[in-house]
C-alpha cells in the first residue's frame, strides 16, 4: 500500500482488502453482551460541573480535579488550574456519586466551571469542555446548558471534535420552552428524566431531540457535607447514562460515540433490555 | 423629558411604573407559593453589573426584609441554576451544613426543601424563581409538577424582564449613563419630529442590517 499524502478521506480500490475490519457484533445485542459483569474499570469519566467533593464516601476519590478560572488579563484565555475549592454547590458531587454507583471502578475526573460569577461563565464552560476532550476522557457529563447563541457554534464544533476523538458527551436536556445547547446537537447523547426508581432502566425516545430518558426523579444523591439529599432534575438523569456508558465502554473500549449510542438504543428498557 | 420622547417611550411599552412592576412580581411569587402550598416563594434578579443575584420579590417567610439582599451569582444552588439553566429540586436541604449556615446568615430562614428554576428570556438568564418548603414534601415531586413550574417560570421571567426594561427606560429618561440606550432615546425623540418618515425608513434599514449581522 502506498503511503498516504492526505488523511483518510477516501478509500482507494487497492486499500479495500487492507482496511481494518469493523467489529462484528453479536446477532442480538443484549445487555449481557453490552455491559454484563462490567464495573467501568479503566474508563475515564469527567464531571464538568460545580466541582466534586472527592472525599465524599459515595464519590470514593477523584483521579484529577481542575478548575477553570477567568483570564488574568482582558482578552486572554481562561486558565486551567488545580481545584482548591472543591464543590461550590453540591451538584457536581451528586453527579459524581451517581456515576460511581453505577460504574464503581471507573476513573472520575472533575472540571469545575462554576464559582467565578455568572458573567463570563460561557467562556469557562467552553474552556473546560475543550480541556476535558483534550485529556482524552471517554465520557464527559454535562448537566448544564447555555442559551447564548454566541456559544452555540463554538460548542457545536467542540461536540463534533469530541465525537471524532471518541469522547462521548452526555448532556442533560432542557425541559423549558427555550433553545439551549449542547443537548440539542446530534453528536451528543441527550438525556431527560423518567419517574421510575430503577437506575438501570433507560428508555430510547422515538421523538428526539431528547434521545434517552433515565432516572432523574426523587433520588438520594451525594452532596457536600458528606451526606445525601433527595433530588429531582434532568441534571441527575444525564450521569445515569454517563455511568452506563462507562460500563459499556469498559467491556467494549473500541466503540465510537455513534456505536455506543446504537448499543444504548438496542439495550434500552423499551427495546427489551432488562437488568 | 420632551413630549415626543415621552410618546416614543410610551409606544415601546416601557412606561409602567416601578411600583406596578413590583406588584406584578409580587403577585407571581404569591401565586407560585399558593400553587405549591409552600412556606415561601421568591424571585432573584441577576444584576449583570455587579454579577450578583438580588432578591426582588418574596412571598411568605422573609417577606418584607429580604428584598434587596444579594447573593453570589454562580455558587450555591441558585447560582448553579442560573449558570447551568437547569431546574433543580432539592429536599432534606438542612442536611447540607454549609447551605444551612449560609441561608441562616443571609436570611435567617433555613428551608428544608427547595425548587429552583432559571428565569430565561430569549437567550439570557435574568434570574431564578425559588419555591421553598412546599407542602406534601414527603410525596414524590412529579415531572408533571416540574412542567407546571417551568411554564410558570416563563411568566415570572416576563414579569422580571418588564421590571428590568422599565428600570432601563427610566434610567435613559433620567439621563442614565448607558451610552447606547441614550443614543436610542435621542433618536426616538428626533423621530417624533420626522414628518415625512424618512428617518423611520432609515432606521428600519439599519435594523435589517444589524439583524443580518447578528
Amino acid at each position: 500500500m502506498t503511503e498516504r499524502l492526505l488523511p483518510a478521506w477516501s478509500l482507494r480500490a487497492e486499500e479495500v482488502d487492507g482496511i481494518e475490519p469493523a467489529p462484528v457484533w453479536s446477532d442480538r445485542v443484549t445487555r449481557e453482551w453490552a455491559l454484563g459483569g462490567s464495573t467501568g474499570e479503566g474508563v475515564d469519566v469527567c464531571i464538568l460541573d460545580s466541582g466534586v467533593d472527592g472525599d465524599h464516601p459515595l464519590v470514593g476519590g477523584l483521579s484529577s480535579a481542575v478548575a477553570v478560572e477567568p483570564p488574568e488579563e482582558e482578552g486572554a484565555e481562561p486558565r486551567i488550574v488545580p481545584d482548591e475549592l472543591g464543590d461550590v454547590c453540591g451538584h457536581g458531587t451528586a453527579c459524581a456519586g451517581i456515576v460511581r454507583s453505577l460504574a464503581p471502578d471507573c476513573r472520575l475526573h472533575s472540571v469545575r466551571v462554576l464559582g467565578a460569577g455568572n458573567a463570563g461563565s460561557g467562556d469557562l464552560i467552553l474552556t473546560g469542555l475543550r480541556h476535558a476532550i483534550e485529556q482524552g476522557h471517554r465520557v464527559v457529563n454535562l448537566s448544564l446548558s447555555t442559551t447564548k447563541r454566541r456559544f452555540a457554534e463554538l460548542l457545536h464544533d467542540l461536540a463534533d471534535a469530541a465525537y471524532f476523538k471518541r469522547t462521548v458527551l452526555v448532556a442533560s436536556a432542557h425541559n423549558m420552552p427555550v433553545e439551549s445547547y449542547p443537548w440539542r446537537f446530534a453528536s451528543v447523547i441527550s438525556v431527560g428524566s423518567h419517574e421510575g426508581e430503577d437506575s438501570l432502566a433507560w428508555y430510547a425516545n422515538p421523538d428526539p431531540p431528547v434521545e434517552f430518558f433515565a432516572r432523574g426523579v426523587e433520588l438520594d444523591v451525594a452532596w457536600t457535607g458528606g451526606g445525601t439529599l433527595r433530588c429531582t432534575g434532568n441534571s441527575f438523569a444525564a450521569p445515569h447514562i454517563a455511568g452506563i456508558a462507562a460500563l459499556v465502554l469498559a467491556r467494549h473500549p473500541e466503540l465510537t460515540p455513534f456505536q455506543l449510542k446504537s448499543v444504548l438504543y438496542l439495550t434500552a428498557t423499551n427495546a427489551g433490555g432488562t437488568t | 423629558m420632551t413630549e415626543s420622547a415621552y410618546r416614543a417611550v410610551a409606544a415601546a411599552g416601557m412606561l409602567a411604573t416601578e411600583e406596578s412592576h413590583r406588584r406584578l412580581l409580587q403577585s407571581i411569587v404569591g401565586v407560585a407559593r399558593a400553587i405549591f402550598k409552600a412556606k415561601a416563594a421568591s424571585v432573584f434578579l441577576f444584576d449583570e453589573d455587579a454579577d450578583e443575584l438580588v432578591f426582588e420579590a418574596v412571598s411568605g417567610e422573609g417577606e418584607g426584609d429580604l428584598v434587596g439582599m444579594r447573593m453570589p451569582s454562580s455558587t450555591g444552588i441558585a447560582g448553579w441554576v442560573l449558570v447551568t439553566r437547569q431546574p433543580l429540586v432539592v429536599d432534606d436541604l438542612s442536611a447540607d451544613p454549609r447551605h444551612a449556615r449560609q441561608a441562616a446568615e443571609a436570611t435567617g430562614y433555613v428551608p428544608n426543601a427547595l425548587v429552583a428554576v432559571p428565569l430565561l428570556t430569549d437567550e439570557r438568564a435574568i434570574g431564578v424563581l425559588n419555591v421553598l418548603d412546599r407542602a406534601e414534601v414527603d410525596r414524590p415531586f412529579s415531572l408533571a409538577e416540574m412542567e407546571l413550574l417551568t411554564l410558570f417560570a416563563d411568566q415570572a421571567a416576563i414579569g422580571l424582564d418588564l421590571l428590568r426594561a422599565g428600570r432601563k427606560a427610566r434610567s435613559v429618561a433620567e439621563g442614565g449613563d448607558d451610552e447606547r440606550a441614550a443614543v436610542v432615546a435621542r433618536l426616538a425623540e428626533l423621530l417624533g419630529e420626522d414628518d415625512d418618515g424618512a428617518g423611520l425608513r432609515l432606521l428600519e434599514a439599519l435594523e435589517r442590517v444589524l439583524r443580518g449581522r447578528g
